[in-house]
């Protein structure tokens, strides 16, 4: 299918919910694809796996086949894990990370001695990290949150270090000349001036805390969305993968908006810059 | 101090006490990749407190640099510069920027982050002494003799033009009664007909409010139509090449512009200027930091 065909034009005479009817036409087309791709697809592969309404119904059955369903404890339990492993991981990377960005965008001497450290470090990906975290820490669950904060950590540095970078330097003259001390400038020019950079690195951690998680709970887990996809699939259960992976898009859709929504409630001033500007 | 500048006619305030500038043989010499690159030579000028100083020459004549070296954001090579007599920049000072002297910026520097009323209080409130109620007090009681800016106290600057940004960053400045105020070419970005509504701003508040002034810019007419004298430079390495007394009645009003006094003034000074710009424009280098 043609990209562009998917992408809404903006004429004047918009009948005001198109968009959404847009959007809705976007799922009904995946959900037709997926459901061609498992019944008359030639390829056999494609017809082992569940089509979207076996799926729909496993998922909202009072006694779903597989064992897992909006009506089981197991599944909350899943949930939970996964949700309090990201969340952890990403808590720890805002806590480090955003201080260590912020340090190393306004002192050049913190960024000589952990630049280039953190520009190799960064490359290795968040699985190669699994035997050496299984090894050191004690137990799978901390081994696990470490490896999901390595990569929202790492994002959340990164992108608050180009925040800071990108402050104007007449912000900080300014300051200086307006009798602000040192501290002064790290609180009133240094963090609200990188806050947008910060916010959008936050919302990348966020999504990578979710991506690094589900890896390492397939591999390392006894809970936890990933293990679920990881086991229903050692279990032929196929509908349970497809609900586990599901259940991923969308909590990891609402971990993602509360971040923005919380940036926007603290960076009033970028969202008027914005509306604003032009 | 000595000066050469004219005797501002009475209508202005009276002289503050403090504000008078010694610049006394300043150079400044930038050197990237070895290559040595003087961008002020020594460069002398006072000025006596309460005048209104433009500094005019083409790009890449140093006026930047001097501003930094008087606002303390850079070290001047050799020379001096006094403020009431007092050492504040040399080569063996560092470099010590305070509310004495502050910078209007070429591109501005609101806080983008606070509204009107946080950046007007904001030197107040660092250089401490007062309650946030009274930095707010006199911060509405100024904005609101400025043109009734108070109304939009609440405003972030992204949500007004550039000609009240401009307005509301000289306010922010004047607020902190600084001995010096150092515009950097504030209204380059800006058309002719905002422009002039800007000169008429910036007088007032001048008048209102009378603070040493050092007006960079490369706008002659600007030059002339603002100061009490033009110093024109010349091309780099930047030096003092032309000290002119703008003797002209206070209210400056655009009608002057016509008057014989100011075509004589800008004759005199055309040539200086257009001398150098050709001079910087033959070279084609661009324009330091």
């Amino acid at each position: 299918m043609p990209t562009d065909a998917a992408i809404p034009v903006r004429t004047t005479s918009l009948l005001p919910n198109r968009r959404t009817w847009l959007a809705a036409l976007g799922f009904a087309g995946f959900i037709l694809a997926w459901y061609a791709a498992v019944h008359w697809s030639p390829f056999a592969a494609f017809n082992r796996l569940p089509d979207p309404f076996e799926v729909v119904v496993e998922w909202t059955s009072s006694d779903p086949y597989y064992g897992i369903s909006i009506f089981t404890a197991d599944y909350y339990t899943h949930i939970f894990y996964s949700t309090y492993r990201a969340l952890a991981a990403f808590g720890l990377a805002v806590l480090l990370g955003v201080p260590l960005g912020i340090f190393m965008g306004w002192k050049q001497g913190v960024r000589a001695y952990t630049g280039s450290l953190l520009s190799l470090l960064r490359p290795v990906p968040p699985l190669a990290w699994v035997p050496i975290a299984i090894l050191v820490f004690p137990g799978v669950e901390p081994a696990v949150i470490f490896v999901t904060f390595l990569v929202a950590f790492f994002a959340t540095t990164m992108n608050t270090l180009v925040g800071v970078r990108a402050i104007p330097q007449d912000y900080y003259r300014a300051a200086a000349c307006l009798g602000a001390s040192n501290r002064d400038v790290l609180f009133d020019v240094v963090i609200p001036g990188a806050m947008p950079s910060i916010f959008t690195g936050l919302q990348i951690a966020m999504g990578a805390a979710w991506f690094s998680l589900v890896a390492g709970e397939m591999i390392a887990a006894q809970y936890g969305l990933g293990f679920l996809i990881w086991e229903s699939y050692s279990l032929i259960q196929y509908p349970t993968i497809v609900i586990g992976m599901a259940t991923l898009g969308l909590v990891g859709y609402l971990s993602s908006a509360a971040v923005r929504l919380v940036g926007r409630r603290l960076m009033a001033w970028h969202e008027q810059r914005l509306g604003m500007a032009g | 101090m000595t000066t050469t500048a004219s005797h501002p006619p009475e209508d202005l305030g009276p002289r503050p006490q403090t504000g008078g500038l010694g610049i006394a043989n300043v150079s400044k010499v930038y050197d990237p990749e070895g290559r040595a690159v003087v961008a002020l030579d020594d460069f002398s000028l006072d000025v006596e407190a309460g005048d209104f100083v433009a500094i005019v020459g083409p790009s890449g004549c140093g006026k930047s640099t001097l501003l930094n070296i008087l606002a303390g954001f850079d070290t001047p090579t050799s020379g001096e510069v006094l403020l009431d007599g007092v050492p504040l920049a040399g080569p063996d000072l560092a470099p010590r920027p305070g509310p004495d002297r502050v910078v209007v910026f070429q591109q501005g520097a609101l806080f983008p982050w606070m509204t009107v009323l946080g950046n007007v209080t904001y030197g107040l409130l660092k250089q401490g002494g007062v309650s946030r109620r009274e930095a707010e007090a006199r911060a509405i009681t100024l904005l609101a003799e400025s043109g009734k800016l108070d109304r939009i106290a609440d405003a972030y600057p992204a949500q007004l033009s550039s000609g009240m940004q401009r307005r509301v960053e000289i306010i922010r400045a004047l607020i902190n009664d600084p001995r010096v105020l150092l515009l950097d070419e504030p209204f380059r970005a800006m058309d002719t007909v905002n422009k002039s509504t800007m000169h008429r701003h910036l007088l007032e508040l001048y008048s209102r409010n009378r603070k040493t002034i050092v007006f960079i810019t490369h706008d002659l007419e600007e030059a002339l139509f603002l100061a009490d004298r033009v110093i024109v430079m010349t091309t780099r390495p930047g030096t003092l090449k032309m000290d002119i007394a703008v003797n002209l009645p206070r209210p400056r009003k655009r009608e002057m512009m016509a008057s014989d006094a100011y075509l004589a003034l800008r004759e005199k000074a055309v040539f200086a200027v257009s001398e150098e710009a050709k001079r910087a424009f033959e070279r084609g280098e661009r324009e330091m930091a």
